[in-house]
């Protein structure tokens, strides 16, 4: 009757599962066993995270072809679980101070983590834009979770207007191309737009627009980014950090095959919006970064920033833009979950920003968190010979290399400018003295861990990329 | 004319007229009123072209669920009458009205209207028919639809409950 | 005039024909006598006290969302029990799977007392 396959829903099944077991584990616990949950929820990332190497390498699809398990999907998978999993363990500590409900935390996160598995997978719109919203609306419900914050709240209710405003751009694009085209499937749309080359209804091309600002909204590209820096500074800080890799992560897989990859053919009407947006999004998010006074602010609009290099990718497009595109969202998992997890140490109190002061002396107070914050400053910089550099060297050498030499140019000449306020973070923790007003920093050692294992994974992927350049390679020549 | 395109005239008359009652009643009530009539004239629209099912669902879903949810944020916030609005707002506004007013009218005259707008829907919106490609080609979409409720409930839970102490 | 709806814009025609012609009638023939006590609200016998919309309690929001919630549960019903013979055991699991995680849900919301109120 219908084409069952489980194989390929068996990663996105395996975290759902093991969020179902959380949220019920929750009901039953006594107060005292609750720590136990963050370890449930990683052994269950942990078992995916095997399943997923296990299955590397396969082409499987199911339900008429509606997802598709290949080398593509499993990689941003490995990105999924990997941010999931240092997000749980770098709020052990924050959401049990914060008084956050913590079965609830856990759970959603799994949750979010289903849906963006998901949206890496799916080769159908509906099945697509279900997994989105999965993944957004837990996502919504992790910004407000901090009930005694008011700029939890509020953070909360700017994203989830701005986020159902976007879902609405998209669920019209999808809408449109389906009037077109007659079918969802990624398949038979990209089917009807070889077929009949330049004999498309005008209302395509707007839904691939609409499409288009829809995936604009969701990475925080200008002029659509103005929700990002308040969401970003609002919400608990773990949940920033796994907004900032794994929601832009899998909204660029999600971008990167549908848009870049399925609907190829109707590149060339929004190769030029894309490059505006891109330019504008690097520069942008650069010139308002060094403006900030609060350093989580600041990394916020670096965020916007880091959208815009990785929009460079897409404009370069298929042929030389996607091996750069997976392996730039990588480098960033680490260097931004790193820095977002400094933050995290800092004992945050609800009236007051995480300014530059408070990392003042931070250098010789807590040499590990000086240390690592250094690396993560410098990496998103593109210091030599860390991951952001890495990354930042293939975008703009696949941009050289396909002719867009003036998006090159500019993506460098933004790179150097980004080195002023991640170097303003540095000065403060090495060369200015520790005020008294300078907060308090958690001893919290999974959350040391997790700061570790991001500042490992930024430096290996500096120093040696070429295996994961190569897996970058294998997962997007898997699209078919 | 033939008495399906009276009846659709009719009822389209109608929805605007109600539409444009939710966009310009001062009393929010009135508003939410309006817009409960707006909802059921669409079920009837969707019934004139054979899609009984996604009427009824109209209904159900829209007409049922989110109005309760509309009146209950009303009388939460308990508002007086809105205030005229002028100004910036008003006329930015106005200036994307206007905008999609001329996309809309683009579109309609780029594409010919079929003859008969509902002969190409026989049996389309049948339920049956709605319910086979739900429950076949769909499977995984609806399934998904059941994690995106558990995490509704989730949501509404952790953060509209009354924290005890 | 062979469309299957057009008894239903005969019975448009009749229902706005009633509805004018009582109002109308009404209005004309009827006596008036208006006072500033019939134009009070009926409050049983009782002068009235204040305005009729009150603040509602800021708990029924969450019993209106938990509502709606669950009735789009139900409404993926409908079709399914439309096609129920035809979908054999293929059906019942996938509506099982569908009802499970939203039993989940409920036990969620029972257990965390989100249905008591207070």
């Amino acid at each position: 009757m219908t084409d069952v396959n489980l194989v390929p829903l068996l990663p996105a099944t395996q975290v759902l599962l093991t969020a179902l077991v959380v949220l019920l584990l929750d009901l039953f616990y006594q107060e005292g066993e609750k720590g136990l949950l963050a370890w449930v929820s990683l052994l269950g990332l942990a078992l995916c995270a095997g399943e997923t190497l296990f299955l590397w390498g396969s082409q499987e699809s199911a339900f008429g072809d509606a997802v598709m398990l290949d080398n593509f999907a499993l990689f941003f998978t490995q990105i999924f679980l990997g941010a999931a999993a240092l997000t749980i363990l770098s709020s052990v500590h924050y959401i049990r101070q914060a008084e956050i409900h913590e079965g609830e935390f856990y759970a959603l996160v799994l949750f979010a983590t289903t849906g963006m598995i998901l949206m890496a997978a799916a080769k159908d719109l509906i099945v697509f834009f279900l997994a989105l919203e999965t993944m957004s609306i837990a996502v919504y419900i992790l910004t407000g979770i901090w009930r005694a914050s008011g700029r939890s709240s509020e953070a909360a209710m700017k994203y989830f207007l701005m986020g159902a405003f976007a879902t609405g751009f998209l669920l019209y694009g999808i809408a449109l191309i389906y009037g077109a085209t007659g079918s969802t499937h990624l398949n038979e749309i990209s089917n009807y737009l070889i077929e009949s080359p330049e004999d498309w209804p005008p209302y395509l091309i707007g839904g691939a627009l609409l499409l288009l600002v829809g995936f604009a909204f969701k990475v925080g590209a200008v002029p659509f980014h103005f929700w990002v820096p308040d969401v970003y500074e609002g919400a608990p800080t773990p949940v920033t950090g796994f907004m900032s890799v794994a929601v832009k992560a899998a909204a660029f897989a999600a971008w990167a095959r549908i848009l870049m990859h399925q609907l190829a053919p109707l590149d060339s009407d929004w190769a030029f919006p894309l490059w505006v947006l891109a330019i504008i999004t690097m520069t942008l998010g650069n010139l308002l970064a060094i403006s900030q006074a609060s350093v989580k602010r600041m990394l916020a609009y670096s965020s916007i920033a880091h959208a815009g290099y990785l929009l460079v990718a897409l404009v370069v497009g298929e042929e030389w833009g996607g091996l750069p595109l997976l392996f730039y969202l990588l480098t960033y998992a680490f260097m931004a979950f790193g820095a977002f997890a400094v933050i995290t140490a800092l004992a945050e109190t609800e009236q007051s920003p995480e300014d530059y002061r408070d990392f003042s002396g931070l250098g010789f107070k807590h040499p590990f968190l000086g240390m690592a914050m250094t690396l993560f400053m410098l990496s998103l910089a593109g210091f030599p010979p860390l991951a952001g550099f890495a990354g930042k060297f293939y975008v703009f050498r696949s941009a050289v290399l396909s002719g867009h030499l003036a998006l090159a140019i500019i993506g460098v000449l933004n790179s150097l400018l980004s080195v002023i306020y991640y170097l303003r973070v540095i000065v403060a923790m090495y060369m200015e003295e520790g005020g008294a007003e300078g907060k308090s920093f958690r001893q919290a050692p999974y959350l040391y861990i997790a700061i570790g294992l991001a500042a490992l994974g930024t430096l290996y992927l500096g120093i040696l990329p070429a295996r994961a350049l190569e897996w970058s390679r294998v997962a997007f020549l898997s699209l078919d | 004319m033939t008495s399906s395109m009276m009846i659709f005239y009719l009822l389209a008359a109608l929805l605007v007229l109600s539409s444009l009652m939710v966009v310009f009643q001062r009393n929010v009530v009135h508003c939410a009123m309006a817009l409960v009539a707006a909802l059921f004239l669409i079920a009837i629209l969707f019934v004139t072209l054979q899609a009984a099912m996604v009427g009824v669902l109209q209904i159900l879903v829209y007409a049922g669920a989110i109005m309760v949810l509309f009146l209950f944020v009303i009388m939460l916030l308990n508002p007086t009458a809105l205030e005229p609005r002028r100004g910036l707002s008003w006329g930015f506004g106005m200036l994307v009205a206007l905008l999609l007013a001329g996309a809309l009218a683009a579109l309609v005259s780029h594409n010919e209207a079929p003859a008969d707008p509902f002969a190409a829907t026989e049996l389309f919106g049948a339920p049956e028919s709605l319910a086979k490609s739900l429950f076949t080609d769909f499977v995984l979409p609806f399934e998904i639809a059941s994690v995106l409720l558990l995490i509704a409930i989730v949501g509404a839970v952790v953060l509209a409950k009354r924290e005890h102490n | 005039m062979d469309h299957p709806y057009f008894p239903l814009l005969v019975l448009f025609a009749i229902a706005g024909v009633v509805v004018v012609a009582l109002l109308t009638l009404a209005q004309s023939i009827g006596p008036k006598s208006i006072s500033p006590v019939k134009a009070d609200p009926f409050e049983s016998g009782n002068p009235p006290r204040g305005d009729a919309r009150i603040r509602f309690s800021v708990r029924f929001y969450l019993v209106a969302m938990l509502f709606l919630i669950f009735d789009l549960e139900v409404v993926f019903l409908y079709p399914w029990a439309i096609l129920f013979r035809r979908l054999g055991w293929f059906g019942v699991i996938e509506m099982g799977i569908f009802l499970a995680l939203l039993l989940i849900g409920f036990i969620y919301v029972w257990k965390k007392g989100a249905l008591e109120w207070d």
